[in-house]
């Protein structure tokens, strides 16, 4: 196989790490909304944790595109 | 088709050429005025205009005044509920980083058309790795200045059974050291990643658009996908606001967090 477009392929494989991201970023809001909407006087002080989950979750995906970027471009 | 190439945006240009300095134990190191240099000064002096404005303390406080209250109200909340009561020591500190990368990453939204457009110094690893690194240094200073060796109780859980107690230190150890690589990746690839599906669809736009004014006829048809990625253009617009405000808030908050770890190391906080 051609290796540039290997580089593509392997560069398309690796944003499937995205999906693990995405998963547990419609769990930690779901869960969230789940908890604000249970308890609304609650909701407005587990707001920074909620950011803060969001981009520890987050950091995983774009670890992903960051492995993509390094197999197309290095 | 027009090319696309989203990532010329991101490349650095020199505006003023400066010689390389030799720096011992560095190597030559260029330190000229580039692109991304300018559009940070730009910012910081942004920033300092903003708040000769904004801290006028006027008892009943303008719109500008408003805003920075707001500013300092929500760095003030994060900083108080992370650390603790010793979090106003470090509130300059975290207040300063907010708003700094904030400021970068709202800016990097301007665009002057046929002028110029703004850089995004944050979408640099450079510059996201300096912060975090400054943030990490400024958390092992912290740490040994107010604890001593006893900083390396970090890396040792409490009421952990004796068995399974090294692997903990080692994930522990490991945790800590990618930090802050978690804190440059995540500014460096929200900013790029944001402006790169933004240079995408804004490509969109102008080729479907060319193409089917040019070739007229059925290809008129074309213009429907154009007008739909215009439309995303303008969410995702939308969109990078809110990104470029919240990643300058987590940066604050994850800030506090890795400093409230060694500010109240032991309490249990």
């Amino acid at each position: 196989m051609d290796v540039h477009a290997a580089k593509y392929i392997g560069a398309g494989l690796a944003m499937l790490g995205m999906i693990g991201a995405g998963i547990g970023l419609g769990n930690l809001f779901g869960s969230y909304l789940q908890g604000a909407l249970r308890n609304p006087s609650a909701a407005a002080g587990e707001r920074p944790m909620l950011f803060l989950g969001m981009a520890l979750t987050e950091a995983l995906g774009i670890f992903a595109l960051v492995i993509a970027f390094i197999i197309l471009f290095v | 088709m027009a090319a696309i190439d989203p990532l010329h945006q991101f490349a650095i240009e020199k505006v003023v050429a400066l010689p390389p300095v030799n720096i011992p134990g560095l190597g030559v190191i260029d330190l000229s005025i580039t692109n991304s240099v300018v559009a940070m000064i730009i910012a910081a002096v942004a920033i300092c205009l903003f708040f000769a404005v904004a801290g006028k303390g006027q008892v009943v406080p303008g719109r500008t005044q408003a805003v920075g209250e707001a500013m300092y109200g929500l760095v003030d909340g994060l900083t108080s509920s992370m650390i603790g009561h010793e979090g106003k020591k470090y509130f300059p500190f975290v207040f300063t980083l907010f708003v700094f990368i904030m400021t970068m990453n709202l800016f990097g939204l301007l665009n002057f058309v046929g002028v110029a457009h703004m850089f995004t110094p944050t979408s640099q690893v450079a510059v996201t790795a300096a912060l975090a690194l400054l943030t990490i240094g400024l958390v092992i200073v912290v740490g040994f200045a107010k604890n001593g060796l006893s900083f390396f109780k970090l890396f040792v859980p409490s009421g952990v059974p004796a068995a399974i107690l090294p692997f903990l230190v080692v994930i522990e150890v490991i945790s800590f050291l990618v930090r802050p690589l978690t804190l440059t990746l995540r500014l460096f690839g929200n900013m790029l990643g944001g402006h790169v599906v933004l240079a995408i669809f804004g490509s969109f736009v102008a080729a479907l658009g060319a193409y089917a004014l040019s070739t007229g006829g059925a290809a008129y048809a074309a213009l429907i996908p154009s007008v739909l990625s215009f439309t995303m253009v303008v969410a995702l617009t939308a969109l990078e606001l809110i990104v470029g405000f919240l990643q300058a808030f987590v940066f604050a908050a994850l800030a506090c967090v890795y400093l409230n770890d060694v500010v109240n190391l032991g309490h249990g906080h």
